[in-house]
């Protein structure tokens, strides 16, 4: 064959391939949610699920909440005092997080920390027979290993990017008013009377939990979907972190579009 | 890990995160637009909002009473149409005039409301008549510039 | 009926690779049936079509007189409920104790208290000799111990069909012989019917009493263990006595050697 034809052969070969993965991780997710009466009315899976992607995920959450937020503190003021308006760093530190950079800071680091181990547990369990042995017991995996878990990422999101934000305000108060001697009243009142709860608030949980669903859904998918392998479980876990940083981010800019556009 | 130990765990981070999360609806935001039941909205019309926004305080004595719910542009009189919402603690007589001010030179725009002296006073529905414009930067600068050319003027021809 | 299993010319491929092609096989209950060959040979995925994961392309199989190929799933999931099957490694899941293993079915699929459940784990515990272990991890278990908790596993529902995978893969002498007397054992005791999927001629010889030879996915010799020690065919001999090459040819089809190495010219 002739070499350009070959090479437009390949990319309809790669379109197929992926159109087809895109329809079975579909098919999985609306299975996942189909059978998911198990994770709510033995309540107790889900819980310990949370465990493992929520709580055990809070450390490296709180720490980097912290920091980002001291670091806007840090930058804000810098920018803000060109300007002589200081009083505004609350509300600059406050809206960014709130709004971005909770949810998506967050939900990048949730990808890294709980969706790689949810990857490399599903697919170790696949490799190692533990799925099948499973359905041969007459148990659908689905409903008690996948649900569970998706459920826990679903809960876990939304509480840690408030966690995030509310650590990075923190952040950004220890440096602005402790450090740099900005106005507590102003650091605070300005940020109220910007921040609102609807616009802002409501909108970065909405955001979040749409993160929640999607990176759990992709982590679960490639864990179930991986060459039950060494390797494959490995390069599962590596194109979850790739995939869902990804997601979060084009899902960021089409949410950021609708919610604030008719705002500001 | 006893069931126990990751019970409590698990419901530390539920209580932490919602504690976060009122954190930020209560210290950090405002809760004026849930509150919105409890206002009542007047509507007042003006030449020119200059950067007036949607949501920007209103204000009286320097106190915020309330929020610009809606601004729209009236297409038979030619002038803007800004519905406020107002709190319903706060009465104002029916002759209130609205004015669009600005905190500091370069701030943020907000309506300043002056209370009149009648004794009637304004309920929902009802519209300011006396509102005075933004101030307008250009505007300000033009009428300045053309203020000094009329000075300048005679005294060239007096010359 | 005495037939509990009932495999009437099944033909199965993945794709267009023919993987079985018209096996017929049958189980009685009560025997310990052992399906042998060479490895990759379309042994595990005949494991695979009785426990209904895998339809074949035509003809039928049979399970206490249901076509498993035509339940729907929750037919399906009934019958397995009556099946166990021990896998390779064990797949025991790794994230709960020896107890918590043996005790998913019965808590998955009864109403039993939990106070039962315990005696049940600890009975079918003591069966395989590891009543001591309950509170260890996966992780803290050898391989041989690993079998034979995965085998208490499998019996744990008290199921009419027990399958095994490879159950000899990777032992040691001791726990070979260990896992090999449970599986008569427990055949015997429980009222079980068995069916080992295996290359351990010896071991498994041993105990069961009935056998399948298999190779190129159709059935080469069939008989009991005794039959088969004695047989004459080239492939069975070559099998039970471990030959390196006879039938089941050392090399893998290529061209002739001087010709690869190109020597002749």
């Amino acid at each position: 064959m002739i070499k350009p034809l070959q090479a437009i052969a390949r990319l309809g070969h790669h379109a197929l391939a992926s159109m087809s993965r895109i329809g079975l991780a579909t098919r999985f997710f609306l299975a996942t949610l189909l059978r998911s009466g198990v994770a709510f009315r033995r309540f107790n899976l889900t819980i310990r699920e949370t465990y493992f992607a929520g709580v055990l995920s809070l450390i490296i959450i709180l720490v980097s909440g912290l920091f980002v937020g001291m670091v806007l503190g840090l930058q804000g003021y810098e920018t803000l005092q060109t300007y002589g308006s200081e009083s505004a760093l609350g509300v600059l530190v406050a809206l960014s997080l709130v709004r971005e950079l909770g949810p998506v800071v967050a939900a990048l680091l949730f990808a890294s920390r709980a969706g790689s181990a949810i990857t490399a547990e599903i697919g170790l369990m696949k490799a190692t027979e533990q799925l099948a042995a499973m359905e041969m017991m007459a148990v659908d995996p689905i409903a008690r290993v996948v649900a569970p878990r998706f459920w826990a990422g679903v809960i876990s999101m939304p509480l840690l990017a408030a966690l995030f934000s509310a650590m990075g305000i923190f952040g950004g108060y220890l440096v602005g008013v402790v450090l740099i001697g900005v106005d507590e009243g102003s650091f605070w009142s300005q940020m109220q009377a910007q921040v609102d709860f609807q616009e802002d608030i409501l909108n970065g949980v909405i955001k979040s939990v749409v993160f929640g669903v999607a990176v759990t859904a992709i982590a679960l998918f490639e864990g179930y979907d991986a060459p039950p392998t060494a390797e494959g479980v490995s390069r599962a876990t590596t194109r979850t972190v790739v995939t869902s940083s990804l997601a979060i981010l084009a899902l960021d800019f089409v949410l950021t579009a609708f919610m604030f556009r008719g705002v500001g | 890990m006893s069931k126990t130990w990751l019970d409590l765990w698990v419901g530390l981070f539920v209580v932490a995160g919602i504690g976060a999360l009122l954190f930020l609806a209560l210290k950090v935001g405002s809760m004026s637009s849930v509150r919105m039941a409890d206002s009542y909205q007047v509507s007042a019309h003006f030449d020119n909002i200059g950067g007036l926004k949607v949501r920007a305080p209103v204000k009286s004595a320097g106190v915020v009473v309330g929020r610009v719910s809606a601004i729209s542009f009236d297409d038979k009189t030619y002038e803007a149409e800004v519905v406020l919402s107002l709190d319903k603690r706060y009465a104002f007589p029916k002759d209130t005039s609205a004015a669009i001010l600005t905190s500091g030179l370069l701030g943020e725009q907000y309506v300043g409301l002056e209370a009149g002296a009648d004794s009637v006073k304004l309920a929902n529905g009802d519209r300011l008549s006396l509102t005075q414009s933004a101030v307008v930067l250009e505007n300000l600068i033009g009428q300045f510039l053309f203020s000094k050319a009329q000075e300048g003027a005679p005294n060239e021809t007096a010359q | 009926m005495d037939n509990l299993v009932e495999i009437k010319n099944v033909t199965f491929g993945y794709g267009a690779r023919p993987v079985l092609k018209g096996i017929n096989l049958t189980a009685r209950r009560g025997q310990v049936v052992a399906i042998m060959g060479s490895s990759g040979c379309g042994k595990t995925t005949l494991l695979r079509l009785i426990g209904g994961q895998i339809k074949p392309n035509s003809g039928s199989v049979r399970v206490a007189g249901q076509e498993v190929s035509e339940l729907d799933t929750d037919g399906l999931y009934l019958l397995r409920r009556k099946m166990g099957m021990l896998f390779q490694f064990g797949a025991l899941f790794t994230d709960m104790s020896v107890f918590d293993n043996i005790a998913f079915q019965l808590r998955e699929h009864t109403q039993l208290p939990e106070e039962l459940i315990r005696d049940l784990v600890l009975m079918k515990l003591h069966a395989v000799g590891l009543r001591g272990a309950a509170h260890l991890m996966p992780s803290e278990l050898s391989g041989g111990m690993a079998r034979r908790v995965a085998l208490a596993r499998s019996i744990a529902l008290e199921p009419m069909l027990v399958m095994y995978d490879e159950p000899f893969a990777g032992l040691d002498p001791i726990s070979l012989g260990v896992v090999g007397n449970l599986i008569r054992r427990l055949t015997d005791t429980l009222g079980l019917t068995s069916i080992v999927v295996t290359h351990d001629v010896q071991e498994s010889l041993k105990i069961v009493d009935y056998v399948y030879f298999i190779s190129a996915g159709a059935i080469e010799a069939e008989g009991t263990a005794e039959e088969m020690r004695a047989s004459g065919l080239p492939f069975v001999h070559q099998f039970v006595h471990g030959e390196p090459d006879g039938p089941v040819p050392f090399h893998y089809p290529a061209r002739p050697y001087a010709e690869d190495l190109r020597l002749e010219q």
